[in-house]
């Protein structure tokens, strides 16, 4: 195609646009639990988000990016005129980049999975025709809006009953802690580890066979729990804070194990969201190198990169600012209840992410933060807000849909 | 930016209702030193202390209509919201009976009979020690959140409401051996004096009764 440098530099700037505004807003949402809980310092959950939000994308994002490139528009139905579908996907990366500018500057809660999604959705039906949608796929990706939440809040109230059975409720809560608290440090880590190496590695060229995945997050598991432990074991009791049972010290230990499930939780995220940034780029340059809708190209590494290091300079340029001003506001999340939530949707998310499942990551631990509320573990849940999130993010797939169509004709009559 | 996942969590109700009962019990605890100024008829001293008790009893009342206002409808707690603001009301009956004791007092320029002045004090320091109990049982409030109403720090704050349960039946003792000594006197006091003595009885008595009432709420939100 002649256009075909000035369609991927666009693209490129697009998309390291919209990974930019995922990385100063989005991460936030990811990280601010662990602030707020005390778990990190701001200046080491940024690190952790850098390291984990690029390792997560390169390593864990290729479904959920393959989904977004080819599995919501039916390719057959543009292969006539290829130039259509760049178009449609430069107009969704703006629309979606322009909603979520809009929204987070008057704080509304949109998710920018629901916003790319609307986009695409809605530029295929007006630009190419209502039958150019896989409307088998869009369901089974509304579906999983609608069920990762309840997963995620299933399994944090199960985590959370766990903790309040074997730790918190009984006579000597804080040696229990110690000698809980390395077994679920085990779980998160090689739950996650097995999930990304199952599904996610074979972009990046590594493939392990079953046995050799299971022993892989084995190792890993134990791996982390032993230099959690160590840290465990350097936790001294604080006697002013403490009263009869020792909750002070108890809530440091599992400060120890919610660094693990801050850094599960930005690799579950990058993994998943950085689809929403490269995966029209990644679209956008499969056409315009080949010239047809050419949906049997593998993924490019780079374009997931170039993905990973957006999140990362949105990190560094305004994350911090945000993680902030988030983190300082949730400090009734004690790390006890907040590894529960972080744990439940990291793994949530990274499930969803190896089925390529676009979801939306601060909705899953929206509902992870309600499963601990169902078990009596957070003194007060705002629902009022809790319902206003979930509205805004309905009216957020039509608001994407109906910017990238307007984006659309504008691109068809310039370009 | 958004602050939206932040504004999910409410305002915790769980210290200002400790502090609310901080307040009742230092309000309940002037009555001693009213009655031991009622004792010696130092009336500058009852004045005094009944300030106290009006200052405390009006903060009180202030810090209840602030808890009120900020227990939203829309707030899920892992209690009912109406059995914290029942227990709120409890707590707040402690100040107010502690108030209309002291008013009746200062009113009526209220003498003691010698003769019962000394298990009177007892039976003022017996209420006050109830109130006290409440108000250790509700500084568990915050740990009781913190393990989910369950396990060893449930049987922990239980133990404490049967001290109180206990503190509340000696104080009811001693109410009916102080009206047993009044009864004695009855025939040698002005009667409208003795009318406004069991007044005052009845009403101090009902500072420990509402003391355990709190504790009662306590038991409540344990067996949820």
């Amino acid at each position: 195609m002649e256009d075909m440098q000035i369609y991927i530099g666009l693209a490129a700037v697009f998309g390291l646009f919209m990974a930019w505004g995922i990385g100063a807003n989005d991460v936030a949402n990811a990280m601010a639990t662990s602030v707020g809980s005390k778990a990190l310092t701001i200046k080491q959950a940024i690190l952790v988000a850098a390291i984990f939000e690029f390792t997560g994308a390169v390593l864990a994002g290729g479904e959920v990016t393959s989904t977004i490139r080819k599995g919501i528009i039916d390719a057959a139905s543009v292969s006539d005129s290829p130039e259509l579908l760049i178009y449609g996907m430069l107009a969704s990366l703006a629309a979606a980049g322009c909603w979520l500018s809009i929204a987070s500057k008057m704080g509304w809660p949109v998710s920018t999975t629901h916003s790319i999604v609307g986009a695409i959705v809605g530029f295929a039906v007006v630009g190419i025709g209502i039958d150019a949608v896989h409307w088998g796929k869009i369901g089974k990706i509304v579906a999983s809006w609608v069920v990762t939440p309840m997963i995620a809040g299933f399994a944090a109230y199960l985590i959370y009953s766990s903790v309040q059975w074997l730790i918190i409720g009984r006579e000597n809560p804080l040696e229990r802690a110690r000698r809980y608290v390395p077994v679920y440090i085990f779980l998160a880590g090689f739950t996650i580890t097995l999930v990304t190496i199952f599904k996610g590695l074979k972009h990046a060229g590594l493939a392990l066979s079953t046995q050799q995945a299971y022993l892989v997050a084995t190792v890993f598991g134990i791996l982390i729990a032993l230099i959690g432990k160590f840290f465990i074991n350097r936790i001294q009791i604080d006697e002013k804070a403490d009263r009869e049972f020792h909750f002070a010290t108890v809530e440091k230990v599992f400060g120890v194990l919610m660094i693990v499930t801050a850094c599960g939780m930005a690799f579950a995220h990058g993994s998943n969201d950085v689809a929403n940034a490269v995966g029209p780029v990644a679209a956008v340059i499969s056409i315009a190198k080949s010239g047809v809708v050419g949906q049997q190209s593998p993924l490019p590494l780079a374009v997931l990169v170039l993905g990973g290091v957006g999140i990362v300079v949105g990190l560094a340029t305004f994350g911090r600012h945000v993680i902030a001003t988030v983190g300082s506001k949730i400090i009734h999340l004690t790390p006890s209840r907040g590894f529960a939530a972080e744990l439940a949707a990291a793994s949530t998310i990274v499930m969803a992410s190896s089925t390529g499942m676009p979801i939306s990551t601060t909705q899953t631990l929206v509902g992870a933060i309600l499963g601990v509320g169902m078990a009596r573990g957070i003194t007060a849940i705002n629902l009022s807000v809790v319902s206003r999130i979930f509205i805004s993010w309905v009216i957020t797939i039509p608001a994407g849909a109906i910017l990238a169509i307007i984006f659309f004709y504008i691109l068809k009559a310039v370009l | 930016m958004a602050n939206y996942l932040s504004g999910i969590f409410g305002s915790s109700p769980v210290a200002p209702l400790q502090e609310h009962m901080d307040i009742a019990y230092r309000c309940a605890r002037q009555l001693i030193p009213l009655f031991e100024a009622v004792v010696k008829k130092d009336w500058v001293a009852v004045e005094d202390c009944r300030q106290t008790i009006r200052d405390l009893e009006s903060e009180a009342d202030e810090m209840k209509q602030e808890i009120r206002s900020n227990l939203p409808k829309s707030l899920f707690m892992p209690v009912p919201r109406e059995d914290l603001l029942e227990l709120l009301l409890v707590q707040d009956r402690v100040a107010n009976r502690a108030k209309d004791v002291s008013g009746l007092v200062v009113g009526r320029k209220m003498e003691l009979p010698e003769a019962i002045a000394e298990p009177f004090i007892k039976f003022v320091r017996c209420s006050v020690a109830a109130a006290r109990q409440a108000r250790k049982s509700v500084r568990e409030l915050d740990e009781l959140f913190e393990t989910g109403f369950r396990g060893a720090e449930a049987k922990l704050v239980e133990s404490m409401v049967a001290e109180l349960d206990r503190l509340e039946s000696e104080s009811d003792a001693l109410q009916s051996e102080l009206r047993g000594g009044l009864f004695k006197l009855e025939s040698e006091l002005p009667p409208v004096d003795v009318m406004f003595l069991y007044k005052v009885i009845d009403l101090t008595g009902e500072v420990a009764d509402f003391a355990e009432r709190v504790g009662r709420r306590l038991e409540l939100l344990l067996a949820h």
